[in-house]
Protein backbone atom coordinates (compact mmCIF):
# COMPACT_ATOMS: atom_id res chain seq x y z
CA UNK A 1 0.00 0.00 0.00
CA UNK A 2 1.04 3.30 -0.84
CA UNK A 3 1.17 5.97 1.07
CA UNK A 4 -0.94 9.18 0.40
CA UNK A 5 1.94 11.17 1.00
CA UNK A 6 4.01 9.10 -1.48
CA UNK A 7 0.73 9.41 -3.93
CA UNK A 8 1.25 13.42 -3.37
CA UNK A 9 4.97 13.29 -4.15
CA UNK A 10 4.47 10.83 -6.99
CA UNK A 11 1.37 13.99 -8.02
CA UNK A 12 3.96 16.70 -7.81
CA UNK A 13 6.52 15.39 -9.95
CA UNK A 14 4.20 14.60 -12.61
CA UNK A 15 3.14 17.81 -12.60
CA UNK A 16 6.79 19.10 -12.95
CA UNK A 17 7.23 16.52 -15.91
CA UNK A 18 4.02 18.16 -17.72
CA UNK A 19 5.83 21.22 -16.78
CA UNK A 20 8.90 20.05 -18.59
CA UNK A 21 7.22 18.56 -21.14
CA UNK A 22 5.98 22.09 -22.18
CA UNK A 23 8.43 23.87 -21.22
CA UNK A 24 10.95 22.12 -23.45
CA UNK A 25 9.08 21.90 -26.83
CA UNK A 26 8.46 25.36 -26.76
CA UNK A 27 5.98 27.70 -28.93
CA UNK A 28 6.15 27.78 -32.65
CA UNK A 29 7.94 24.18 -33.44
CA UNK A 30 5.31 21.03 -34.52
CA UNK A 31 5.72 18.48 -31.49
CA UNK A 32 3.62 15.94 -30.38
CA UNK A 33 1.77 17.49 -26.76
CA UNK A 34 -0.65 14.94 -26.23
CA UNK A 35 0.58 11.57 -26.65
CA UNK A 36 3.45 12.75 -24.03
CA UNK A 37 1.20 14.89 -21.44
CA UNK A 38 -0.97 11.45 -21.41
CA UNK A 39 1.54 9.05 -20.26
CA UNK A 40 3.23 11.79 -18.07
CA UNK A 41 1.52 10.37 -14.88
CA UNK A 42 2.24 6.11 -15.98
CA UNK A 43 6.16 7.34 -16.56
CA UNK A 44 6.57 9.25 -13.33
CA UNK A 45 5.30 6.47 -11.34
CA UNK A 46 7.62 3.96 -12.94
CA UNK A 47 11.18 6.31 -12.50
CA UNK A 48 9.96 7.43 -9.43
CA UNK A 49 7.61 4.73 -7.61
CA UNK A 50 8.40 1.82 -9.30
CA UNK A 51 11.87 0.92 -11.45
CA UNK A 52 15.02 0.33 -9.54
CA UNK A 53 17.24 2.75 -11.30
CA UNK A 54 20.11 4.60 -10.30
CA UNK A 55 20.61 7.86 -12.23
CA UNK A 56 24.23 7.87 -11.24
CA UNK A 57 24.81 4.86 -13.27
CA UNK A 58 22.22 4.30 -15.42
CA UNK A 59 23.87 1.60 -17.77
CA UNK A 60 24.20 -0.53 -14.05
CA UNK A 61 23.63 -4.27 -15.69
CA UNK A 62 20.72 -4.98 -13.03
CA UNK A 63 18.54 -2.03 -13.42
CA UNK A 64 15.37 -2.07 -14.57
CA UNK A 65 14.95 -1.35 -18.54
CA UNK A 66 11.93 1.05 -19.52
CA UNK A 67 11.53 1.02 -23.60
CA UNK A 68 9.02 3.76 -24.80
CA UNK A 69 7.65 1.94 -27.82
CA UNK A 70 5.52 4.61 -28.63
CA UNK A 71 9.01 6.32 -29.37
CA UNK A 72 7.21 10.19 -30.28
CA UNK A 73 6.46 10.22 -26.77
CA UNK A 74 9.87 10.01 -25.54
CA UNK A 75 9.84 13.99 -23.92
CA UNK A 76 8.15 12.63 -21.36
CA UNK A 77 11.34 10.14 -20.63
CA UNK A 78 13.52 12.87 -21.67
CA UNK A 79 12.30 14.91 -18.63
CA UNK A 80 12.61 12.06 -16.44
CA UNK A 81 15.67 11.58 -16.96
CA UNK A 82 16.49 15.06 -16.65
CA UNK A 83 14.70 15.33 -13.53
CA UNK A 84 16.53 12.44 -12.44
CA UNK A 85 19.99 14.20 -12.89
CA UNK A 86 20.64 11.57 -16.10
CA UNK A 87 20.86 14.46 -18.25
CA UNK A 88 20.80 18.34 -17.25
CA UNK A 89 17.77 20.18 -17.17
CA UNK A 90 18.62 22.92 -19.48
CA UNK A 91 20.00 20.14 -22.17
CA UNK A 92 16.39 19.60 -22.43
CA UNK A 93 15.87 22.60 -24.62
CA UNK A 94 17.48 21.17 -27.10
CA UNK A 95 15.16 18.44 -28.09
CA UNK A 96 15.25 17.94 -31.71
CA UNK A 97 17.75 20.10 -32.38
CA UNK A 98 20.71 19.52 -34.64
CA UNK A 99 23.83 17.97 -32.59
CA UNK A 100 20.60 17.49 -29.67
CA UNK A 101 21.15 13.94 -27.84
CA UNK A 102 17.74 14.50 -27.58
CA UNK A 103 16.50 12.91 -30.80
CA UNK A 104 12.96 13.10 -32.12
CA UNK A 105 12.26 9.94 -31.52
CA UNK A 106 14.72 7.70 -28.77
CA UNK A 107 18.10 6.61 -29.89
CA UNK A 108 19.81 4.59 -27.55
CA UNK A 109 23.28 5.35 -28.85
CA UNK A 110 22.75 9.34 -28.64
CA UNK A 111 20.70 9.55 -25.03
CA UNK A 112 22.02 7.74 -21.65
CA UNK A 113 19.22 6.62 -20.39
CA UNK A 114 17.18 4.88 -23.16
CA UNK A 115 16.99 1.34 -23.97
CA UNK A 116 16.45 1.28 -27.65
CA UNK A 117 15.51 2.22 -30.65
CA UNK A 118 12.06 2.93 -31.69
CA UNK A 119 9.69 5.34 -33.32
CA UNK A 120 8.70 3.45 -36.03
CA UNK A 121 4.87 1.91 -33.98
CA UNK A 122 4.57 -1.75 -32.90
CA UNK A 123 8.01 -2.90 -32.61
CA UNK A 124 8.77 -1.78 -28.73
CA UNK A 125 7.00 -5.09 -27.30
CA UNK A 126 9.56 -7.54 -29.15
CA UNK A 127 12.29 -5.53 -28.08
CA UNK A 128 10.91 -5.70 -24.77
CA UNK A 129 10.40 -9.62 -24.89
CA UNK A 130 14.33 -9.54 -25.91
CA UNK A 131 15.76 -7.87 -23.12
CA UNK A 132 13.15 -10.14 -21.14
CA UNK A 133 14.90 -13.05 -21.87
CA UNK A 134 18.18 -11.74 -21.64
CA UNK A 135 17.68 -11.13 -18.00
CA UNK A 136 16.72 -15.18 -17.73
CA UNK A 137 19.65 -16.31 -20.00
CA UNK A 138 22.30 -14.23 -17.99
CA UNK A 139 20.58 -14.73 -14.44
CA UNK A 140 19.70 -11.39 -14.14
CA UNK A 141 16.49 -10.30 -11.56
CA UNK A 142 15.95 -6.88 -13.66
CA UNK A 143 12.10 -6.01 -14.53
CA UNK A 144 10.83 -4.86 -18.35
CA UNK A 145 8.28 -2.06 -18.58
CA UNK A 146 7.15 -1.34 -21.95
CA UNK A 147 4.81 1.63 -22.83
CA UNK A 148 2.43 1.31 -26.06
CA UNK A 149 0.38 3.41 -27.32
CA UNK A 150 -3.36 2.21 -28.37
CA UNK A 151 -2.93 3.45 -31.32
CA UNK A 152 0.42 1.61 -31.58
CA UNK A 153 -1.87 -1.76 -31.35
CA UNK A 154 -2.83 -1.53 -34.91
CA UNK A 155 0.18 -2.73 -35.86
CA UNK A 156 0.02 -6.29 -36.36
CA UNK A 157 4.01 -7.33 -34.94
CA UNK A 158 2.45 -6.21 -31.10
CA UNK A 159 0.52 -9.52 -31.35
CA UNK A 160 2.90 -11.48 -32.86
CA UNK A 161 4.76 -10.08 -29.52
CA UNK A 162 1.73 -10.61 -27.37
CA UNK A 163 2.06 -14.18 -28.13
CA UNK A 164 5.71 -14.73 -27.91
CA UNK A 165 5.26 -13.14 -24.30
CA UNK A 166 2.96 -15.70 -22.44
CA UNK A 167 4.86 -18.59 -24.32
CA UNK A 168 8.29 -17.79 -22.61
CA UNK A 169 6.18 -17.00 -19.48
CA UNK A 170 8.23 -13.62 -19.76
CA UNK A 171 6.53 -12.75 -16.01
CA UNK A 172 9.52 -10.37 -15.91
CA UNK A 173 7.63 -8.10 -18.05
CA UNK A 174 4.91 -5.70 -18.02
CA UNK A 175 2.92 -3.76 -20.93
CA UNK A 176 1.14 -0.68 -20.19
CA UNK A 177 -0.87 0.92 -22.89
CA UNK A 178 -1.79 4.70 -22.91
CA UNK A 179 -5.02 4.10 -23.66
CA UNK A 180 -5.84 7.61 -24.54
CA UNK A 181 -8.45 6.59 -27.85
CA UNK A 182 -7.07 8.79 -30.20
CA UNK A 183 -4.41 8.32 -33.16
CA UNK A 184 -2.70 11.07 -35.71
CA UNK A 185 -5.86 11.87 -37.72
CA UNK A 186 -8.91 10.62 -35.78
CA UNK A 187 -10.34 8.10 -32.78
CA UNK A 188 -8.52 4.68 -32.41
CA UNK A 189 -11.68 2.80 -33.04
CA UNK A 190 -12.62 5.11 -36.24
CA UNK A 191 -9.91 2.72 -38.09
CA UNK A 192 -9.84 -0.69 -35.96
CA UNK A 193 -11.38 -0.89 -33.15
CA UNK A 194 -9.45 -2.23 -30.36
CA UNK A 195 -12.34 -3.37 -27.66
CA UNK A 196 -12.48 -5.58 -25.62
CA UNK A 197 -9.34 -4.85 -25.21
CA UNK A 198 -8.63 -6.56 -21.58
CA UNK A 199 -10.78 -9.62 -23.83
CA UNK A 200 -7.90 -9.85 -26.62
CA UNK A 201 -5.13 -9.30 -24.08
CA UNK A 202 -6.29 -11.72 -21.91
CA UNK A 203 -7.23 -14.40 -24.38
CA UNK A 204 -3.27 -14.01 -25.41
CA UNK A 205 -2.55 -15.46 -22.23
CA UNK A 206 -1.70 -12.26 -20.52
CA UNK A 207 -3.01 -11.16 -16.91
CA UNK A 208 -4.76 -8.27 -17.22
CA UNK A 209 -5.70 -4.55 -14.83
CA UNK A 210 -7.37 -1.72 -16.37
CA UNK A 211 -7.07 1.54 -14.61
CA UNK A 212 -6.95 5.08 -14.60
CA UNK A 213 -3.95 5.99 -16.11
CA UNK A 214 -4.26 9.61 -14.17
CA UNK A 215 -5.09 8.41 -10.80
CA UNK A 216 -1.70 7.41 -9.13
CA UNK A 217 -2.60 5.76 -6.42
CA UNK A 218 -4.03 3.21 -8.83
CA UNK A 219 -1.07 3.37 -11.46
CA UNK A 220 1.31 2.24 -8.15
CA UNK A 221 -0.75 -0.18 -7.29
CA UNK A 222 -0.95 -1.69 -10.45
CA UNK A 223 2.42 -2.22 -11.32
CA UNK A 224 2.44 -3.81 -7.50
CA UNK A 225 -0.09 -5.91 -9.19
CA UNK A 226 1.94 -6.48 -12.40
CA UNK A 227 5.43 -7.46 -10.96
CA UNK A 228 3.27 -10.08 -8.32
CA UNK A 229 2.49 -12.26 -11.34
CA UNK A 230 4.04 -15.45 -11.30
CA UNK A 231 2.10 -17.39 -13.97
CA UNK A 232 1.90 -14.46 -17.07
CA UNK A 233 3.21 -11.41 -17.95
CA UNK A 234 0.95 -8.51 -17.20
CA UNK A 235 -1.09 -5.95 -19.49
CA UNK A 236 -1.97 -2.92 -17.15
CA UNK A 237 -4.50 -1.01 -19.75
CA UNK A 238 -4.70 2.69 -18.37
CA UNK A 239 -7.32 4.99 -19.54
CA UNK A 240 -5.85 8.32 -19.86
CA UNK A 241 -6.75 12.12 -21.57
CA UNK A 242 -4.53 12.62 -25.00
CA UNK A 243 -3.24 16.06 -23.77
CA UNK A 244 -3.64 15.71 -19.89
CA UNK A 245 -2.88 19.07 -17.98
CA UNK A 246 -3.65 21.20 -20.88
CA UNK A 247 -7.02 22.36 -21.03
CA UNK A 248 -7.46 22.98 -24.58
CA UNK A 249 -5.16 20.15 -25.98
CA UNK A 250 -7.11 17.87 -23.97
CA UNK A 251 -8.50 15.01 -26.09
CA UNK A 252 -8.13 17.15 -29.51
CA UNK A 253 -6.93 15.12 -32.26
CA UNK A 254 -5.61 17.65 -33.94
CA UNK A 255 -2.94 18.71 -31.03
CA UNK A 256 -1.18 15.41 -31.89
CA UNK A 257 1.94 16.55 -33.12
CA UNK A 258 1.33 20.64 -33.78
CA UNK A 259 2.95 23.88 -32.97
CA UNK A 260 1.91 26.23 -30.58
CA UNK A 261 1.69 29.86 -30.76
CA UNK A 262 3.61 31.62 -28.29
CA UNK A 263 0.01 32.90 -26.48
CA UNK A 264 -0.61 29.09 -26.40
CA UNK A 265 2.12 27.98 -24.93
CA UNK A 266 2.27 30.58 -22.06
CA UNK A 267 -1.28 29.75 -21.72
CA UNK A 268 -0.35 25.76 -21.03
CA UNK A 269 2.73 26.49 -19.09
CA UNK A 270 0.57 29.08 -17.26
CA UNK A 271 -2.54 26.30 -16.86
CA UNK A 272 0.91 23.25 -15.68
CA UNK A 273 2.33 25.92 -13.31
CA UNK A 274 -0.83 26.47 -11.46
CA UNK A 275 -1.63 22.44 -11.10
CA UNK A 276 2.42 22.50 -9.91
CA UNK A 277 1.49 24.79 -7.24
CA UNK A 278 -1.85 23.48 -6.39
CA UNK A 279 0.03 20.16 -5.63
CA UNK A 280 3.17 21.72 -4.09
CA UNK A 281 0.36 23.11 -1.61
CA UNK A 282 -1.49 20.36 -1.02
CA UNK A 283 1.20 18.13 0.32
CA UNK A 284 3.09 21.25 2.51
CA UNK A 285 -0.33 21.67 3.97
CA UNK B 1 36.04 -33.52 -58.56
CA UNK B 2 35.98 -31.97 -55.45
CA UNK B 3 33.31 -32.15 -53.12
CA UNK B 4 30.18 -29.93 -53.42
CA UNK B 5 28.55 -28.51 -50.03
CA UNK B 6 25.43 -26.24 -49.77
CA UNK B 7 26.32 -23.49 -47.74
CA UNK B 8 23.37 -23.56 -46.14
CA UNK B 9 24.76 -27.32 -44.63
CA UNK B 10 28.37 -25.51 -43.93
CA UNK B 11 26.90 -22.74 -41.51
CA UNK B 12 24.27 -25.30 -39.55
CA UNK B 13 27.48 -27.42 -38.29
CA UNK B 14 29.68 -23.82 -38.08
CA UNK B 15 26.62 -22.69 -35.67
CA UNK B 16 26.85 -25.93 -33.50
CA UNK B 17 30.62 -25.25 -32.87
CA UNK B 18 30.13 -21.91 -32.18
CA UNK B 19 27.60 -22.25 -29.95
CA UNK B 20 30.51 -24.66 -28.10
CA UNK B 21 32.92 -22.35 -28.47
CA UNK B 22 31.03 -18.67 -27.11
CA UNK B 23 28.41 -19.10 -24.74
CA UNK B 24 26.82 -15.51 -25.84
CA UNK B 25 25.87 -16.68 -28.88
CA UNK B 26 21.65 -17.03 -28.88
CA UNK B 27 19.92 -18.38 -32.50
CA UNK B 28 16.81 -17.39 -33.44
CA UNK B 29 14.52 -18.81 -36.00
CA UNK B 30 10.94 -18.30 -37.48
CA UNK B 31 10.01 -21.86 -37.89
CA UNK B 32 12.25 -23.33 -40.63
CA UNK B 33 15.39 -24.56 -38.48
CA UNK B 34 15.54 -27.67 -40.54
CA UNK B 35 16.04 -26.01 -43.75
CA UNK B 36 18.23 -23.17 -42.26
CA UNK B 37 19.92 -25.61 -40.51
CA UNK B 38 19.81 -24.27 -37.07
CA UNK B 39 18.19 -27.44 -35.58
CA UNK B 40 21.77 -28.03 -35.00
CA UNK B 41 22.21 -25.91 -32.59
CA UNK B 42 18.88 -25.96 -31.11
CA UNK B 43 19.39 -29.83 -30.34
CA UNK B 44 22.54 -28.88 -28.45
CA UNK B 45 21.77 -26.00 -26.70
CA UNK B 46 17.86 -25.93 -26.60
CA UNK B 47 18.04 -22.89 -23.64
CA UNK B 48 19.80 -21.02 -26.53
CA UNK B 49 17.61 -21.03 -29.32
CA UNK B 50 14.48 -19.68 -29.75
CA UNK B 51 11.87 -20.73 -32.56
CA UNK B 52 9.68 -17.40 -32.54
CA UNK B 53 6.90 -19.14 -35.15
CA UNK B 54 6.38 -17.69 -38.08
CA UNK B 55 6.90 -14.11 -37.23
CA UNK B 56 10.10 -12.65 -38.62
CA UNK B 57 9.67 -9.05 -37.41
CA UNK B 58 9.33 -10.23 -34.04
CA UNK B 59 12.28 -12.21 -33.77
CA UNK B 60 14.77 -9.63 -35.46
CA UNK B 61 12.84 -7.13 -33.10
CA UNK B 62 13.36 -9.87 -29.75
CA UNK B 63 17.01 -10.30 -30.96
CA UNK B 64 17.97 -6.43 -31.10
CA UNK B 65 16.87 -6.62 -27.55
CA UNK B 66 18.99 -9.81 -26.66
CA UNK B 67 21.90 -7.96 -28.56
CA UNK B 68 21.36 -4.78 -26.18
CA UNK B 69 21.46 -6.74 -23.55
CA UNK B 70 25.45 -8.23 -24.47
CA UNK B 71 24.40 -11.25 -26.36
CA UNK B 72 25.43 -12.09 -30.25
CA UNK B 73 21.77 -13.41 -31.57
CA UNK B 74 22.05 -15.17 -34.82
CA UNK B 75 18.31 -14.51 -36.70
CA UNK B 76 17.60 -17.24 -39.64
CA UNK B 77 15.01 -17.44 -42.41
CA UNK B 78 14.99 -17.34 -46.50
CA UNK B 79 17.16 -14.75 -47.34
CA UNK B 80 13.67 -12.51 -48.69
CA UNK B 81 11.73 -12.95 -45.63
CA UNK B 82 14.70 -12.17 -43.42
CA UNK B 83 15.77 -9.19 -45.18
CA UNK B 84 12.34 -7.90 -46.87
CA UNK B 85 9.73 -8.91 -44.41
CA UNK B 86 11.60 -7.18 -41.57
CA UNK B 87 13.46 -4.53 -43.05
CA UNK B 88 11.66 -1.67 -41.24
CA UNK B 89 12.56 -3.72 -37.74
CA UNK B 90 16.24 -4.45 -38.88
CA UNK B 91 16.73 -0.73 -40.05
CA UNK B 92 15.51 0.88 -36.92
CA UNK B 93 16.30 -1.13 -33.95
CA UNK B 94 19.50 -3.11 -35.46
CA UNK B 95 21.02 -1.01 -38.05
CA UNK B 96 20.57 2.19 -36.35
CA UNK B 97 22.13 1.67 -32.78
CA UNK B 98 24.32 -0.74 -34.40
CA UNK B 99 23.48 -3.67 -32.59
CA UNK B 100 25.55 -6.63 -33.37
CA UNK B 101 22.72 -8.93 -34.79
CA UNK B 102 23.64 -11.40 -37.43
CA UNK B 103 20.90 -11.70 -39.71
CA UNK B 104 20.89 -14.95 -41.87
CA UNK B 105 19.52 -15.18 -45.24
CA UNK B 106 19.51 -18.92 -46.16
CA UNK B 107 18.20 -20.31 -49.70
CA UNK B 108 19.62 -17.17 -51.48
CA UNK B 109 19.51 -16.18 -55.36
CA UNK B 110 17.86 -18.70 -58.00
CA UNK B 111 19.23 -21.57 -57.10
CA UNK B 112 16.29 -21.56 -54.36
CA UNK B 113 15.00 -23.24 -57.68
CA UNK B 114 11.59 -24.26 -57.35
CA UNK B 115 9.00 -22.15 -55.65
CA UNK B 116 9.50 -19.37 -57.33
CA UNK B 117 9.73 -15.24 -57.12
CA UNK B 118 8.25 -15.19 -53.44
CA UNK B 119 11.02 -17.17 -52.19
CA UNK B 120 14.01 -16.10 -54.62
CA UNK B 121 15.68 -13.34 -53.12
CA UNK B 122 17.67 -11.13 -55.69
CA UNK B 123 17.08 -7.91 -54.10
CA UNK B 124 18.10 -8.89 -50.66
CA UNK B 125 22.20 -7.70 -50.88
CA UNK B 126 20.35 -3.94 -52.18
CA UNK B 127 18.63 -4.08 -48.86
CA UNK B 128 20.87 -4.79 -46.78
CA UNK B 129 23.77 -2.81 -48.68
CA UNK B 130 21.73 0.36 -48.37
CA UNK B 131 21.57 0.15 -44.63
CA UNK B 132 24.39 2.23 -42.92
CA UNK B 133 26.53 0.55 -40.19
CA UNK B 134 25.30 -3.37 -42.19
CA UNK B 135 28.07 -5.64 -43.36
CA UNK B 136 27.11 -8.02 -45.34
CA UNK B 137 29.34 -11.38 -46.25
CA UNK B 138 28.49 -13.92 -49.12
CA UNK B 139 30.50 -16.67 -48.98
CA UNK B 140 31.76 -19.07 -51.69
CA UNK B 141 32.06 -22.18 -50.33
CA UNK B 142 31.28 -24.03 -46.83
CA UNK B 143 35.15 -23.49 -46.18
CA UNK B 144 34.63 -19.78 -46.15
CA UNK B 145 31.20 -20.13 -44.80
CA UNK B 146 32.81 -22.17 -41.23
CA UNK B 147 34.90 -19.11 -41.36
CA UNK B 148 32.50 -16.89 -41.54
CA UNK B 149 30.05 -18.24 -39.29
CA UNK B 150 32.92 -17.74 -36.94
CA UNK B 151 34.24 -14.09 -37.68
CA UNK B 152 31.28 -12.22 -37.61
CA UNK B 153 30.45 -12.93 -34.37
CA UNK B 154 33.39 -11.13 -33.31
CA UNK B 155 31.96 -8.08 -36.06
CA UNK B 156 30.57 -5.31 -33.68
CA UNK B 157 27.87 -4.77 -35.63
CA UNK B 158 25.07 -6.23 -37.45
CA UNK B 159 25.80 -8.40 -40.57
CA UNK B 160 23.88 -10.24 -43.25
CA UNK B 161 25.24 -13.75 -43.96
CA UNK B 162 23.62 -15.04 -47.29
CA UNK B 163 23.56 -18.40 -47.84
CA UNK B 164 22.70 -20.83 -50.46
CA UNK B 165 20.94 -24.14 -51.07
CA UNK B 166 23.02 -24.88 -53.92
CA UNK B 167 25.85 -27.99 -53.72
CA UNK B 168 29.04 -26.29 -54.73
CA UNK B 169 32.42 -26.98 -54.91
CA UNK B 170 35.19 -26.60 -52.18
CA UNK B 171 37.32 -23.59 -52.97
CA UNK B 172 39.71 -23.02 -50.32
CA UNK B 173 41.45 -25.51 -47.90
CA UNK B 174 41.33 -25.48 -44.17
CA UNK B 175 44.32 -23.15 -44.25
CA UNK B 176 42.01 -20.53 -45.38
CA UNK B 177 41.18 -17.73 -43.19
CA UNK B 178 38.22 -15.16 -43.80
CA UNK B 179 38.01 -11.85 -42.70
CA UNK B 180 35.57 -9.30 -42.94
CA UNK B 181 36.43 -6.94 -45.63
CA UNK B 182 38.97 -8.26 -47.60
CA UNK B 183 38.53 -9.72 -51.06
CA UNK B 184 40.69 -12.81 -52.08
CA UNK B 185 42.11 -13.38 -55.88
CA UNK B 186 41.21 -17.06 -56.71
CA UNK B 187 43.03 -16.96 -60.10
CA UNK B 188 45.66 -14.56 -62.34
CA UNK B 189 44.73 -13.30 -65.72
CA UNK B 190 45.95 -9.87 -67.38
CA UNK B 191 42.86 -9.47 -69.98
CA UNK B 192 39.67 -9.21 -67.87
CA UNK B 193 38.74 -9.46 -64.54
CA UNK B 194 35.70 -11.48 -62.79
CA UNK B 195 34.21 -9.88 -59.56
CA UNK B 196 31.90 -12.75 -58.48
CA UNK B 197 30.49 -13.55 -54.58
CA UNK B 198 28.86 -16.78 -53.52
CA UNK B 199 28.48 -19.71 -56.03
CA UNK B 200 29.45 -17.68 -58.89
CA UNK B 201 32.71 -17.36 -57.56
CA UNK B 202 32.59 -21.38 -58.47
CA UNK B 203 31.09 -20.51 -62.08
CA UNK B 204 33.36 -17.63 -63.21
CA UNK B 205 36.44 -19.81 -62.10
CA UNK B 206 35.08 -22.71 -64.82
CA UNK B 207 33.84 -19.66 -67.10
CA UNK B 208 37.44 -18.57 -66.82
CA UNK B 209 38.99 -22.33 -68.11
CA UNK B 210 36.56 -21.31 -70.58
CA UNK B 211 37.87 -17.82 -71.47
CA UNK B 212 41.33 -19.36 -71.62
CA UNK B 213 40.98 -21.60 -74.44
CA UNK B 214 39.80 -18.64 -76.29
CA UNK B 215 43.26 -17.05 -75.80
CA UNK B 216 41.80 -14.72 -72.56
CA UNK B 217 43.18 -14.72 -69.06
CA UNK B 218 40.92 -13.71 -66.72
CA UNK B 219 41.68 -13.13 -63.18
CA UNK B 220 38.83 -14.23 -60.47
CA UNK B 221 38.02 -12.41 -57.70
CA UNK B 222 36.13 -13.47 -54.76
CA UNK B 223 33.96 -10.71 -53.25
CA UNK B 224 32.67 -12.17 -49.84
CA UNK B 225 32.79 -9.33 -48.50
CA UNK B 226 30.50 -7.18 -50.58
CA UNK B 227 30.19 -4.06 -47.70
CA UNK B 228 32.33 -2.58 -46.29
CA UNK B 229 34.28 -2.82 -49.47
CA UNK B 230 37.18 -0.58 -49.56
CA UNK B 231 38.18 1.18 -52.59
CA UNK B 232 41.76 0.55 -52.88
CA UNK B 233 41.35 -3.62 -53.29
CA UNK B 234 39.03 -3.18 -55.99
CA UNK B 235 40.91 -0.89 -58.05
CA UNK B 236 43.94 -2.88 -57.50
CA UNK B 237 42.33 -5.97 -58.91
CA UNK B 238 40.31 -3.69 -61.96
CA UNK B 239 43.76 -2.22 -62.62
CA UNK B 240 45.50 -3.45 -65.91
CA UNK B 241 42.48 -5.41 -67.34
CA UNK B 242 40.21 -4.50 -70.89
CA UNK B 243 37.40 -4.45 -68.89
CA UNK B 244 36.06 -5.52 -65.41
CA UNK B 245 32.72 -8.14 -64.73
CA UNK B 246 30.66 -8.54 -61.73
CA UNK B 247 28.69 -12.04 -61.45
CA UNK B 248 25.98 -12.43 -59.22
CA UNK B 249 22.91 -14.28 -58.14
CA UNK B 250 21.31 -10.88 -57.60
CA UNK B 251 19.65 -8.35 -59.52
CA UNK B 252 22.32 -6.50 -61.10
CA UNK B 253 21.07 -3.13 -59.32
CA UNK B 254 21.94 -2.73 -56.19
CA UNK B 255 24.18 -5.30 -55.43
CA UNK B 256 27.83 -6.44 -56.12
CA UNK B 257 27.55 -5.00 -59.67
CA UNK B 258 26.33 -1.93 -58.48
CA UNK B 259 29.39 -2.05 -55.26
CA UNK B 260 31.97 -2.61 -57.75
CA UNK B 261 30.81 0.05 -60.39
CA UNK B 262 30.50 2.72 -57.89
CA UNK B 263 34.04 2.29 -56.91
CA UNK B 264 35.25 1.98 -60.30
CA UNK B 265 33.24 5.05 -61.41
CA UNK B 266 35.06 7.30 -58.82
CA UNK B 267 38.43 5.92 -58.88
CA UNK B 268 39.51 4.30 -61.69
CA UNK B 269 38.80 4.25 -65.86
CA UNK B 270 37.76 1.19 -66.31
CA UNK B 271 34.66 -0.23 -68.06
CA UNK B 272 32.35 -2.55 -66.18
CA UNK B 273 29.91 -5.23 -67.51
CA UNK B 274 27.29 -6.43 -64.50
CA UNK B 275 26.11 -10.18 -64.76
CA UNK B 276 23.57 -11.20 -63.09
CA UNK B 277 19.76 -11.01 -63.06
CA UNK B 278 18.34 -8.11 -65.04
CA UNK B 279 15.80 -6.29 -63.14
CA UNK B 280 13.33 -9.05 -63.04
CA UNK B 281 11.81 -11.82 -60.82
CA UNK B 282 12.58 -14.81 -60.61
CA UNK B 283 10.39 -18.19 -61.39
CA UNK B 284 10.16 -21.89 -60.65
CA UNK B 285 12.23 -23.91 -62.04
CA UNK B 286 15.34 -25.82 -61.23
CA UNK B 287 18.61 -24.17 -59.80
CA UNK B 288 20.77 -24.82 -62.84
CA UNK B 289 18.45 -24.05 -65.28
CA UNK B 290 17.44 -20.88 -63.97
CA UNK B 291 21.35 -19.57 -63.91
CA UNK B 292 21.32 -21.02 -67.04
CA UNK B 293 18.11 -18.75 -68.52
CA UNK B 294 20.26 -15.64 -66.91
CA UNK B 295 23.69 -16.41 -68.24
CA UNK B 296 25.36 -17.53 -64.98
CA UNK B 297 26.57 -20.90 -66.14
CA UNK B 298 29.97 -20.91 -66.89
CA UNK B 299 29.09 -20.76 -71.05
CA UNK B 300 27.02 -17.89 -70.23
CA UNK B 301 29.28 -16.03 -68.51
CA UNK B 302 31.95 -17.06 -71.19
CA UNK B 303 29.51 -15.67 -73.78
CA UNK B 304 28.77 -12.32 -72.41
CA UNK B 305 32.66 -11.79 -71.64
CA UNK B 306 32.93 -12.76 -75.60
CA UNK B 307 30.53 -10.44 -76.19
CA UNK B 308 31.75 -7.51 -74.51
CA UNK B 309 34.93 -7.60 -75.30
CA UNK B 310 34.10 -7.60 -79.02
Amino acid sequence: MVTPQEIRRLERLAAEMRLQIVRMMGPGKAHHFGGSLSAADLVTALYFYKMRFDPANPSWPDRDRFLMSKGHSVPAQYAALAMLGVLPLEELATLKQLGSRLQGHPAMHYTPGLEGCTGSLGQGLSYANGLALAARLQGRSYRVYCLLGDGELHEGQVWEAAMTAPQHRLTNLTAIVDQNGLKAMDAVAAAKDLEPLDERFAAFGWAVRRIDGHNMAEICAALDWATSQSERPAAILARTVKGKGVSFIENQVAYHNVALTEAQHAAAIAELTARLQEVTGCQSA
Amino acid sequence: MPERVETRVAYGEALLALGRARQDVVVLDADLYRSTRTVLFAEAFPERFLDLGIAEQDMVSTAAGLAASGLIPYCNSFAMFITARCYDQTRIQIAYPGLPVKLVGSSAGLTQGPDGASHQSLEDISLMRGLPNMAVVVPADDVETHQATFAIAGWPGPVYLRLGRYPTPRLFDESYRFEVGRMVRMRDGGDLVLFACGHMVAKALEAAELLARDGLQARVVNVSTIKPLDAEPVRREAAGVQRAFTVEEHSIIGGLGSAVCEVLAEEARVPVTRLGVRDQFGESGLADELLAKHGLQPEGIRSSVLRALG
